[in-house]
C-alpha cells in the first residue's frame, strides 16, 4: 500500500515542479476522406475530426481532475494533408481550404492545436506536395491552432535539397505574412529529418501512413522534478547522477503511461506511444537549462554543454522505456530556446549561441527550436542552415528538426514575444557569409554509407 | 471497491480530521488507512478511502473538499490510488 511519503513526494512534484502531462495527442486517419471533389473533401474531413475527437478535451479534463494532474494540451494530428488533398487540389489555394477546415475543426473539439498539414517530401516532391509546401505561409496565416511540418529527408533517402531549398523561402514567406504578428506564423512550422510517424508533440505532429485509424500518443515532461532530484545530491559524481536521473525519469513516465492507458480505456481508441520527452516551458523551474546549471555548468551553452545533455538525454530515455510499454515519437530532451527560461538567459548573456545550439542537436531529442533570427537573413541561408541540422539526422540516423523564425522588421539585440507556452526570444546572430551558391544547386544528397542493411 | 487517496494539508488546528470525518462519513465514504505527519510546521494527513457506495460522483467530493478545505484553512485533494501506486510500485 501507497504510504503517506510518497504520497506527498507525487504531490509536491505536481505543486512545485511543475510536473504535469504535456500533451495527449490524438492521432486520427484522413486517408478514407480522400475525394476529387474539394467541398466533399473539406466536409469529410471536418466530420471525421469533430466525431473521432468529439470526447478528447471533456476525457482529458475528467482524468486531470481524478488524478490531480494537469494534462496541458489536447491535440490532434492527422495524416499528411499533401496525401490527403492530393487528387482534390489543383492549386496551393486548394490546400488552404483544407487548413481553414482543420482550423475549424480544432476549435469545434476546444482543442489548442493540430497537426498534420504536412508533406513528406525526403526523396522528391509530387505535384501535390509541391502545391502543399507553396500554400504553407497562407495556411499558417489564416488560421490559428494549424501547425504544418515537411519533413525533407532520412538516413534511407539522403536529403532533398530542392525542398530544402524550397523551404528556406517558405519560412520567410511565413514570417511576412505575419510580419505583423512577431512573424509568428514560423513558430508553427518545422523542417524535419526522419520525422516519427507517431511524435505527439506540436508543431510537428502528423499521423503517419503506417498508424492505424485512431490513437493516443502521450507527451510527458517535467524539467523541474529532474533539476529538483539532482538539488538533493548537488556535487555527486556521475554514477549517482545518472542514476537519479534515470529514477526520476522512470517516475515522471509511469504517470504518463497511467494517463496513457485511462484516456484510450475512456475514449475507446488504441494506445500508441508514450513521447519519454523533458519538455521545458516558459515558466520558472520548468528548464532544461537550469538541469545544465545544476550539473555544474555556469550556463546553458558554456563548454560541457553537449556532454551534459548527452548524458541527460540517454538516462531520460533508460529510465522511460522501463516505464512504458511502448514509446516512440521524438524522446528525449527538447532545447527550444524562446520556451526555456535558462536558455533565454544564456543566450542574452551570450554563452549561447547558434553554433553551440547545433552541436547540442547532435545529442538532443529534436533539433534547432523556436531560434529566433534576424528578419533580414536570406532564404538561402536559412536553407544552409536547415541542410547543416537535416545532415546531422540523416548522418546519425536521428530525428532532427528546425524550427527557425526570421522575425520580420527585428534584428539582433531585439526581443520577440509569441506569448504563451510559445514564449520570448532574443535574436541570435547569424554568421554572414554566403552559402547561395552550394543552397542553388538542384537535386539531391545521396543516403550514407551505413543506411545500406539490407 | 473504489480506493482514493485523501490528502490534508495546512497550519495544525483543532478539529480538522474530526470535520474531514464527518464529511466522509455523512457521504458513505469508508475510510481504510489513516496517517499523518508534520513536515516543516504543517500538518499532512493522508487517508486511503473507498468511495464505491457514495452516492456522490468523483468529481462532486472534490469540489466539496474545495469548499471544506477553505472553511478549515487547509487543502483537502483526493485523488485516484493509482497515480501514486504506478510511480512508487513497480
Amino acid at each position: 500500500m501507497v504510504n503517506i511519503h510518497e504520497v506527498l513526494e507525487t504531490n509536491q512534484m505536481i505543486e512545485k515542479e511543475n510536473l504535469d502531462v504535456r500533451t495527449i495527442t490524438l492521432g486520427i486517419s484522413l486517408l478514407d476522406c480522400a475525394d476529387n471533389d474539394l467541398d466533399e473533401l473539406n466536409r469529410k474531413i471536418y466530420n471525421k475530426i469533430t466525431s473521432t475527437a468529439a470526447n478528447l478535451v471533456e476525457t482529458g479534463e475528467a482524468i486531470e481532475k481524478e488524478f490531480g494532474i494537469p494534462i496541458v494540451n489536447k491535440r490532434i494530428s492527422v495524416t499528411p494533408i499533401a496525401l490527403v488533398g492530393a487528387s482534390a487540389c489543383k492549386t496551393p489555394e486548394d490546400f488552404v481550404t483544407i487548413a481553414q477546415t482543420l482550423d475549424k475543426a480544432a476549435k469545434k473539439v476546444g482543442v489548442n492545436f493540430i497537426g498534420g498539414y504536412s508533406a513528406l517530401v525526403s526523396k522528391g516532391m509530387t505535384n501535390a506536395d509541391e502545391m502543399l509546401i507553396r500554400s504553407i505561409p497562407r495556411a499558417l496565416a489564416v488560421t490559428d491552432m494549424v501547425c504544418s511540418s515537411v519533413n525533407v529527408g532520412s538516413t534511407k533517402t539522403g536529403l532533398d535539397m530542392d525542398a530544402i531549398r524550397l523551404m528556406g523561402e517558405v519560412i520567410h514567406q511565413a514570417a511576412e505574412e505575419t510580419r505583423d504578428r512577431d512573424s509568428i506564423g514560423c513558430a508553427k512550422l518545422v523542417v524535419f529529418c526522419n520525422a516519427p510517424d507517431d511524435n505527439p508533440f506540436m508543431a510537428g505532429a502528423f499521423h503517419g501512413v503506417t498508424e492505424s485509424d485512431a490513437i493516443i500518443n502521450v507527451g510527458v515532461s517535467g524539467p523541474g522534478v529532474v533539476k529538483k532530484a539532482l538539488e538533493s545530491i548537488h556535487g555527486a559524481d556521475f554514477e549517482v547522477l545518472c542514476e537519479t536521473v534515470k529514477k526520476t525519469a522512470f517516475k515522471i513516465t509511469r504517470v504518463g503511461q497511467l494517463v496513457a492507458k485511462e484516456a484510450s480505456k475512456r475514449l475507446g481508441i488504441p494506445f500508441g506511444i508514450i513521447d519519454l520527452s523533458l519538455a521545458p516551458t516558459p515558466a520558472i523551474g520548468d528548464s532544461i537549462a537550469d538541469i545544465f546549471e545544476e550539473m555544474g555548468l555556469e550556463r546553458a551553452g558554456a563548454p560541457g554543454t553537449t556532454a551534459a545533455l548527452a548524458l541527460l538525454n540517454d538516462q531520460v530515455k533508460k529510465g522511460g522505456v522501463m516505464a512504458s510499454s511502448y514509446v516512440g515519437g521524438l524522446s528525449g530532451a527538447f532545447i527550444p530556446v524562446s520556451e526555456d527560461q535558462g536558455m533565454i538567459r544564456a543566450v542574452e548573456c551570450g554563452a549561447l549561441t547558434i553554433e553551440k545550439l547545433e552541436a547540442m542537436t547532435c545529442v538532443c531529442s529534436v533539433g534547432l527550436d523556436m531560434v529566433a533570427i534576424p528578419g533580414d537573413t536570406p532564404a538561402t541561408t536559412i536553407s544552409g542552415i536547415i541542410a547543416d541540422e537535416m545532415a546531422i539526422g540523416m548522418i546519425n540516423q536521428k530525428t532532427t528538426a528546425v524550427r527557425l523564425i526570421p522575425v520580420i522588421g527585428k534584428t539582433v539585440g531585439d526581443m520577440v514575444e509569441f506569448g504563451g507556452l510559445l514564449g520570448y526570444a532574443p535574436i541570435m546572430p547569424v554568421n554572414g557569409f554566403s552559402c547561395a551558391d552550394f543552397v542553388n544547386r538542384k537535386g539531391r544528397i545521396p543516403a550514407p554509407i551505413h543506411s545500406f542493411k539490407n | 471497491m473504489k480506493k482514493t487517496i485523501i490528502t490534508v494539508v495546512g497550519k495544525d488546528s483543532v478539529g480538522i480530521i474530526a470535520k474531514v470525518c464527518t464529511y466522509l462519513a455523512e457521504n458513505d465514504v469508508n475510510i481504510l488507512d489513516i496517517s499523518q505527519t508534520i513536515t516543516g510546521g504543517y500538518f499532512n494527513m493522508m487517508m486511503i478511502a473507498d468511495i464505491a457506495n457514495s452516492k456522490k460522483a468523483f468529481t462532486e467530493i472534490t469540489d466539496d473538499f474545495d469548499v471544506l478545505g477553505e472553511n478549515i484553512g487547509c487543502v483537502i485533494k483526493m485523488q485516484r490510488e493509482d497515480i501514486f501506486d504506478k510511480m512508487h510500485r513497480l
